[in-house]
């Protein structure tokens, strides 16, 4: 029985990594109504990156966070301008075609600089121990840091003219243009900072399992999980979802095996669209 | 239908298909062709959902797959007849996709098109996990089963002439579809869905129709391939590549044309032949596949007959 605990607190603690993942696929959704199906393969990114300069040129894992939250960002706003700009308030099925079609390239590139090999990027954190089990110093810094980057953009939101300009954007592109908003640029910026936020929680999953790279699918789907669980283009909710995910994994973790655990979220997922095609989580409005 | 110009292009073409690779028993020229009777196929029944009613199904190789396990199975594991394997495996899928499309087409849009990703999972792990399909290795189909249609080299004719059969199949059911009166609801559901629904459109029965219509013919065309390759594993069956391709197939030639998408199936044969001969280019696969699909959706949305209709109407007349 307190197995099942440790295992579930653990899988909260993973839960909170998934949860930032999904506000960077929620926010893009949120403020323009494109799914961003580049999105596994920008968490990939975010491992790769962490695995070049932590494995490779021997920074410290957890120094490599400020570098691929910027060169995310940079990323991101370029992916705005080759594949959604053009097709901004077109039917969503249009962007959903060409960010598969970006991600087919750049699947197609990484799989044939790396191929599928597995990377592992070590780290070694002293583990909490309470009774007879330890939890993993890494799970625990990355949890704390996925907050504290939710709590920052929570705040960027909030409080900075940006951050309000691009929830008054999302609310309503036409009105938030006419007084005076350079909507397109914050377009950019939103799709920047999804990514960003992508290539980090990439970079914290990579600092807690092993990754190919081919394993953004498997990231990009919980994504999708979470996203419905906490409501399309809502931040907080995507947090809590990335949290009830996390529960949820730590719990049938140690009754079920491992290829199945994503099949029972993909039944979860069709069957809170249908339940809840608003989200469990949501409220109207949040962006 | 027999009064149709139409009806008699789809006809002339199934007829170079069959009789093309015949004269001097050309072989390099059938696998070519059968491989292009594959990709029509696929790209054919995905149009109905993609291009006729405006869902983006990213799953559609779970039918092909799934089509090839039970064909593979049976033939393997019960001895029966490839043909009996072949009805069932068609029966069997358009069963289960009536399951599936019960449950994930109540979601709209984009909504359903990521569920699709889901069914790929959840089948891939299935079959990975279970044990009379051989898990993650597979099944091997054992030389002796090409002896009931006369040995290895006539087996491979049979083979070829039933996946015509079946692409031509897929050519008469999307054209029938088209000019029929499902056919004009599954386009108004395209259009604006909630539109057609007020106007007296069946959407859930025509769109779960439509869905499992797209379904049954993959299936054969799956089973027809595998059993030619004598050797089935879940990472063949349930490629994302093929899936990905049949999707660019279809923007490539013009999405809810009959015409374009068999066009653009057989010129992505050809490019693809000619690219993955070509040593610099077979790794970036993906990425070339990639690179077209988004140009198209950038720059062509109508796609190759979206061309061809604005440079010559009078072509919209005889060409679906």
């Amino acid at each position: 029985m307190l197995g099942i605990l440790a295992s579930i607190i653990d899988g909260v603690l993973v839960g909170l990594v998934y949860g930032l993942a999904a506000i960077g696929l929620t926010l893009i959704w949120g403020v323009m109504d494109v799914i961003n199906l580049t999105h596994g393969t920008m968490i990939v990114a975010g491992m790769m990156a962490l695995y070049l300069l932590a494995g490779q040129l021997g920074v410290s894992p957890y120094f490599t966070l400020p570098p691929i939250l910027i060169g995310g960002f940079f990323v991101g706003a370029a992916l705005y301008w080759v594949a959604i700009h053009r097709l901004v308030g077109r039917p969503p099925l249009m962007s959903l075609l060409s960010t598969f079609a970006v991600n087919l390239i750049l699947v197609g590139v990484g799989t044939a600089v790396w191929g599928t090999a597995l990377f592992n990027v070590d780290v070694s954190l002293p583990g909490l121990s309470i009774g007879r089990y330890t939890f993993p110093g890494a799970h625990i810094l990355a949890a704390v840091l996925a907050a504290v980057i939710a709590a920052a953009l929570y705040v960027f939101l909030h409080r900075t003219r940006t951050g309000k300009a691009l929830r008054a954007v999302a609310n309503n592109r036409e009105a938030a243009e006419l007084v005076g908003i350079p909507t397109t640029r914050l377009l950019a910026i939103a799709v920047g900072i999804g990514v960003a936020l992508a290539g980090v929680s990439g970079m914290l999953i990579g600092t807690l399992f092993p990754f190919t790279i081919l394993s953004g699918d498997d990231y990009q789907l919980k994504s999708f999980i979470v996203t419905v669980l906490g409501g399309f283009g809502n931040p907080v909710g995507a947090l809590m979802g990335g949290v009830a995910l996390g529960l949820l994994e730590g719990a049938i973790t140690p009754f079920v095996p491992v290829s199945w655990t994503l099949v029972i979220e993909f039944v979860l997922f069709v069957l809170v669209l249908i339940a809840f095609p608003g989200g469990v989580f949501s409220r109207r409005g949040v962006l | 239908m027999l009064r149709r110009p139409f009806f008699w292009i789809i006809t002339l073409a199934i007829a170079a298909f069959v009789l093309a690779p015949v004269p001097g028993n050309n072989v390099g020229l059938r696998e070519s062709l059968a491989l292009a009777a594959v990709y029509i196929t696929l790209a054919s029944n995905l149009n109905l959902m993609l291009g006729y009613a405006g869902y983006i199904n990213f799953g559609s190789i779970v039918f092909f797959g799934l089509g090839g396990y039970i064909c593979i199975w049976l033939v393997d594991a019960h001895g029966w007849p490839l043909a009996a394997s072949l009805v069932a495996a068609a029966v069997g899928v358009g069963a289960l996709s009536l399951a599936f499309g019960f449950g994930i087409l109540r979601l709209r849009g984009p909504f359903f098109a990521l569920s699709t990703i889901g069914i790929v999972e959840a089948v891939q792990a299935f079959a990975e996990n279970f044990t009379p399909w051989g898990g993650s290795s597979g099944i091997y189909l054992s030389p002796q089963v090409f002896q009931p249609l006369g040995g290895p080299a006539r087996a491979l004719w049979v083979i070829y002439f039933g996946l015509v059969a079946v692409m031509g199949a897929s050519l008469y059911l999307s054209y029938g579809i088209k000019i029929t009166k499902f056919g004009l609801g599954l386009l108004a559901i395209g259009q604006n869905e909630d539109a057609a629904a007020i106007l007296g459109v069946p959407t859930s029965r025509y769109k779960a129709l439509a869905y499992s219509a797209s379904a049954f013919l993959p299936a054969i065309a799956g089973g027809l391939y595998f059993f030619k390759g004598a050797f089935i594993q879940p990472s063949d069956a349930f490629d994302l590549t093929l899936s990905t391709e049949t999707i660019v197939i279809c923007m490539l030639g013009g999405q809810g044309t009959v015409t374009g998408v068999a066009l653009g199936a057989y010129l992505y044969e050809e490019l693809r032949g000619y690219l993955l001969t070509s040593s610099t280019f077979s790794n970036f696969q993906l990425t070339i596949a990639g690179t077209l699909l988004l140009l198209i959706v950038l720059f062509f949305p109508s796609g190759l007959m979206g061309f061809i209709y604005s440079r010559f109407p009078r072509t919209q007349k005889v060409l679906e």
